[in-house]
């Protein structure tokens, strides 16, 4: 949507595109073939590169490469600088930075010290840093297609501010990429499953949980007829990947010092080497139910190596596991929509690999609630890759355009428009007491739907009454147990009752049930054949007018009326 | 479930009923992204409903397939060409043949195959045998060859080496202004399809920037051509012929290619140099360049100018304050000398007036005044003189000047010594000659 007018790109004809992915911890570049995406491999064969750069006596390194000096050189090696961009030095948090080379403050912006050149060191604005990763990122995917790549969409976090945005944008122009959008995280993710040529384009409420590397951020989208409407969006640095570091690193340490008392976090080399193993033990725990975590000369010139299997390493893992929880739940309840609302999770992020996570969520949301991760689905799409696909997916559509079309088309005149508040159905069953939902709520207007709706089995003349619909959540307990009403009161000071509670609450019956709103209009269809059904389109106006069309299949005519 | 029924008592005009308007929405921002989302762009940019679009993408959707059919099919057969005998294959034009002469080496190899295909279904000899014309196969045999010439991606490309029609011709010197751009543009992309560089600089407009303009020359003059001549060879080997002939008609031929290659190149380099010749674009850049560098000449000497005028200036206003302070230190010199002479002299004649006072006044004596006497007034005449500066000197002479009688004169000198003495500068009893 930032679109940058000023930089002349190529001609929309000669364009060469790609998907960015410009992460904190990784990043990722994809490109389309025949509307089908698919991830570039860089030079060293990873999808996932790290968003990592080093400079050694005037070379360049990036991506596992640079990764890998973390452990023996990690001041001139940059890392986790994503999130520094456009940013001032005041409001970044260099945490993650603490084992690489460290953030500067230079007038208020942020940059780093490095020898990139021989003898000589030389600061680097992070604006400066980004360039030439993207630079890097660009050389490797032009090496790939073949082809020099010129424009690129990048997919940025929800939260990212205009200024972020311009300051990415400036970085990738300088690395001579023309950016033909910015788009947000979590709707990539889901374009890159909705581009499938297997997937329906209906009506539902996605949630996009996006576990990364140092954040996670948690959105809720309304999916209309392919039309995403963000609902709510939570955004989270105290639960993602590194904290499932962290808690392995510990678990292991402690385990090291068992045996060689000493301790491997006090010394920043074998802090790195611990951090290192971790995260790999951590990935093939994903995959499989046992790993090893083992390091030649973690402290003390002492070497370790032990296995960890999949449940140790949940139970390690179990406080960062509930936040993940938390974190989706809470994001929910800030869309304000129950669990029942939502008809698809979609998981992307590295973190989303891992098992536990996802099973966590399958437990949280109803049995009709499609989890797409690699643990619940098997049709799930990489969650690594999912962003990047998507990102080269809207470049592929938009490759055709010019500037300024684009710029046009992604205006806020055309993107912000009206939302309707409630569901619009019609009423069903023969009391008239069910009500049928056409269009959801939140659906952005203008826009159609049709359905066909069955008539009583002897046809005859029928009633179509338009109205307006909401939804609440029906709560049916079990049969209430007076021993159990008066545990309820002491369930805070008694241990034991937790569990019982816990157990009652999965017993509970939640239900989300429609209830019947203000009437809209109402249309008869006279003299329906036998078995016949009846065609509903609702058409609702960009100025919330409503025309209703109904007719019976197959037959001519059919009642016309607008509200 | 299934509708409900209608009630019996039911009832509206044209079975509709309106009731309540729809409840208020809220103002969201969608997601600009999706093809969903670009088909709502366009529906709000060009104020489409749903149907309207529907039709228009519609119609615009089956028109495409429908130009892409009818572009293959066309282009009308030559009358000549149906004539053609396949013996001559070389002198054929395979695209014209095929009828995609208008696409010439921008045919895919898809768009070959699709008509060639089509002109089979046209002219198998066996079909026209079914209809009964005479067996005459030698249009059908030229399109195989065409075919063959033209999906060998070698053959083709010697082919499209060769091919002129596809070739535009230079432009004329006599070319002006923009038609001079236009007619040039077309020439130097017909030519770019013989690139091995992708892509290839255009020839720009008027109003190009002078890196567009150096870089299409750079470019061309270094441009690196796949061009070939196999297909202008005169003799091609025979199996038949022994090794010594065939080796020598094959040095023949790479002889002819490597000549005619060269002459290509220099036909190139020549029209390069034509259209520089006449580029005004190249003309404007120098004389910008020129001017630009006579701008920097022109200000570099003024400034230089300046500064030397400067320093004289200076030079000249610091010499000049110096003599007038010379000629100022020797007038006030000469007038402060005048001065003090003028003044000596003055006291002087007052000395002289004060003495004659006294003389006047007979030194105050009585008939004739002895030596003594005289001597007395004389030494306090030149005591109260030391005493007093010339100006009280001459404020004195000026009082006694004129007094002849003695009286007053001596009242005069009276009143001087006791104004002295008051003023402590003579002592009481000093010069009572004259008190």
């Amino acid at each position: 949507m930032a679109e940058n007018a000023s930089n002349a790109g190529p001609e929309p004809g000669s364009r060469v595109t790609i998907g960015i992915t410009f992460g904190n911890s990784n990043s990722s570049i994809a490109y389309t073939t025949d509307s089908k995406a698919e991830v570039i491999a860089d030079e060293a064969g990873d999808r996932q590169i790290p968003t990592v750069l080093s400079y050694n006596d005037g070379d360049e390194y990036y991506g596992g490469q640079a990764k890998a000096f973390l452990v023996r050189q990690p001041k001139i090696t940059i890392a986790y600088f994503r999130d520094f961009l456009g940013q001032d030095f005041k409001s970044i948090d260099p945490t993650h930075c603490h084992a690489a080379a460290h953030p500067e403050d230079t007038s208020g912006t942020v940059s780093f010290s490095v020898k990139d050149k021989e003898e000589e060191s030389s600061t680097l604005s992070v604006s400066e840093v980004s360039t030439r990763f993207m630079r890097r990122l660009v050389s490797a995917a032009s090496d790939y297609l073949g082809k020099k790549v010129t424009s690129a969409v990048i997919t940025v976090p929800t939260s990212y501010t205009e200024k972020q945005r311009e300051a990415l944008i400036k970085a990738a122009n300088d690395a001579g990429l023309e950016i033909l959008q910015l788009i947000a995280d979590p709707v990539a993710a889901i374009l890159a499953y909705d581009a499938r040529p297997e997937a329906d384009i209906s009506d539902k409420i996605v949630v996009v949980a996006d576990l990364g590397g140092t954040r996670s951020d948690v959105t809720v989208v309304a999916s209309r007829g392919g039309m995403y409407t963000i609902l709510a969006t939570a955004h989270d640095f105290d639960f993602a990947g590194v904290h499932l570091d962290n808690a392995l690193m510990e678990h292991f340490a402690k385990e090291f010092m068992k045996k060689h008392n000493t301790d491997p976090r006090s010394n920043p080399k074998s802090l790195a080497k611990l951090r290192l193993e971790a995260e790999a033990t951590k990935k093939a725990l994903s995959l499989g139910s046992n790993a090893q975590f083992s390091v030649e000369s973690l402290a003390d010139g002492y070497d370790f190596s032990v296995s960890i299997n999949r449940i140790r390493y949940e139970m390690v893992g179990r406080k960062v596991f509930d936040g993940f929880n938390r974190l989706v739940e809470g994001a929910v309840k800030k869309a304000g929509l129950d669990v029942l609302d939502v008809d698809e999770v979609v998981m992307c992020g590295g973190t989303s690999h891992t098992p536990r996570i996802a099973n966590n969520l399958r437990g949280i949301f109803p049995e009709t609630t499609t989890i797409q991760a690699p643990a619940t689905s098997t049709t799930a799409i990489n969650p690594s890759e999912l962003q990047a696909r998507g990102a080269a997916l809207q470049a592929s559509l938009i490759q055709e355009y010019e500037a300024a079309d684009i710029e046009q088309s992604t205006h806020p005149a055309v993107t912000t428009v009206k939302h309707i508040a409630n569901a619009i159905g019609v009423v069903t069953g023969e009391n008239g007491d069910v009500f049928l939902p056409i269009m959801p709520a939140e659906t952005a207007v203008p826009a159609r739907r049709t359905v066909q709706i069955p008539t009583p089995a002897e046809g005859g003349d029928v009633l179509v009454r338009v109205v307006e619909g909401g939804t609440h959540i029906k709560v049916t307990k079990p049969e209430p147990k007076p021993a159990k009403e008066a545990s309820d009161d002491k369930e805070d000071d008694e241990d034991d009752s937790d569990f019982d509670s816990d157990e009652e609450e999965e017993e509970e019956k939640r239900e989300k049930i429609w209830k019947i709103g203000g009437e809209l209009a109402e249309a008869a269809i006279r003299g329906v054949k036998k078995g016949g059904k009846v065609e509903v389109t609702i058409n609702v106006a960009a100025d919330l007018g409503v025309t209703v069309t109904a007719r019976e299949v197959g037959a001519k005519g059919g009642v016309r009326g607008q509200i | 479930m299934a509708l409900p029924l209608l009630p019996a008592d039911w009832s509206a005009d044209k079975d509709f009923k309106r009731l309540n308007a729809l409840s208020s929405a809220s103002e969201r921002t969608i997601e600009p992204v999706g093809p969903h989302f670009l088909a709502h762009a366009r529906r709000a940019r060009h104020k489409r409903t749903f149907s309207e679009d529907d039709r228009i993408q519609a119609q615009e959707k089956a028109r495409k397939t429908e130009d892409v059919d009818d572009g293959e099919i066309s282009e009308p057969e030559d009358p000549m060409d149906l004539q053609r005998e396949a013996k001559d294959w070389k002198t054929q034009d395979h695209y014209k043949i095929l009828g995609l002469s208008k696409y010439r080496w921008k045919a895919s190899e898809d768009q070959i195959k699709k008509a060639h295909r089509k002109k089979v279904l046209k002219h198998h000899p066996d079909k026209k045998a079914a209809q009964g014309s005479t067996e005459d196969d030698q249009f059908f045999k030229c399109i195989q060859k065409a075919t063959e010439v033209l999906l060998d991606p070698v053959k083709r490309r010697q082919y499209d080496s060769v091919d002129e029609e596809a070739d535009v011709d230079p432009p004329t010197k006599k070319l002006t202004g923009k038609d001079f751009y236009k007619a040039w543009s077309k020439f130097f992309k017909a030519e770019a399809r013989f690139s091995k560089e992708h892509p290839v600089p255009t020839f720009g407009d008027e109003n190009a920037s002078k890196e567009h303009v150096e870089d299409f020359y750079n470019f061309w003059y270094n441009f690196d051509s796949w061009r070939t001549f196999e297909y202008l060879d005169e003799d091609v080997p025979d199996d038949n012929e022994n090794r010594d002939q065939k080796r020598h008609v094959e040095r023949k031929n790479a002889n002819a290619r490597k000549k005619k290659k060269a002459e290509d190149n220099m036909r190139l380099r020549k029209l390069l140099d034509d259209a520089s010749a006449g580029d005004e674009r190249i003309k404007r850049f120098r004389q910008e360049a020129n001017a630009a560098k006579n701008k920097k000449k022109a200000d570099r000497e003024a400034a230089e100018k300046k500064a030397i005028e400067d320093a004289k200036a200076k030079k000249e206003a610091e010499e000049k304050a110096k003599a007038e302070a010379e000629e100022k230190a020797k007038a006030e010199r000469e007038s402060s000398k005048k001065a003090k002479e003028a003044a000596k002299n003055a006291v002087k004649k007052n000395k002289r007036v004060l003495k004659g006072s006294v003389k006047d006044a007979n030194y105050f004596a009585e008939g004739d005044a002895s030596a003594a006497q005289v001597d007395a007034v004389l030494n306090d005449v030149d005591l109260v003189q030391g005493k007093i500066d010339p100006d009280e000197i001459a404020a004195l002479a000026n009082k006694l000047n004129g007094l002849k009688v003695s009286g007053e004169i001596k009242s005069v000198w009276s009143d001087e010594v006791k104004r002295l003495v008051e003023a402590g500068k003579l002592k009481e009893g000093d010069a009572k000659t004259l008190a």
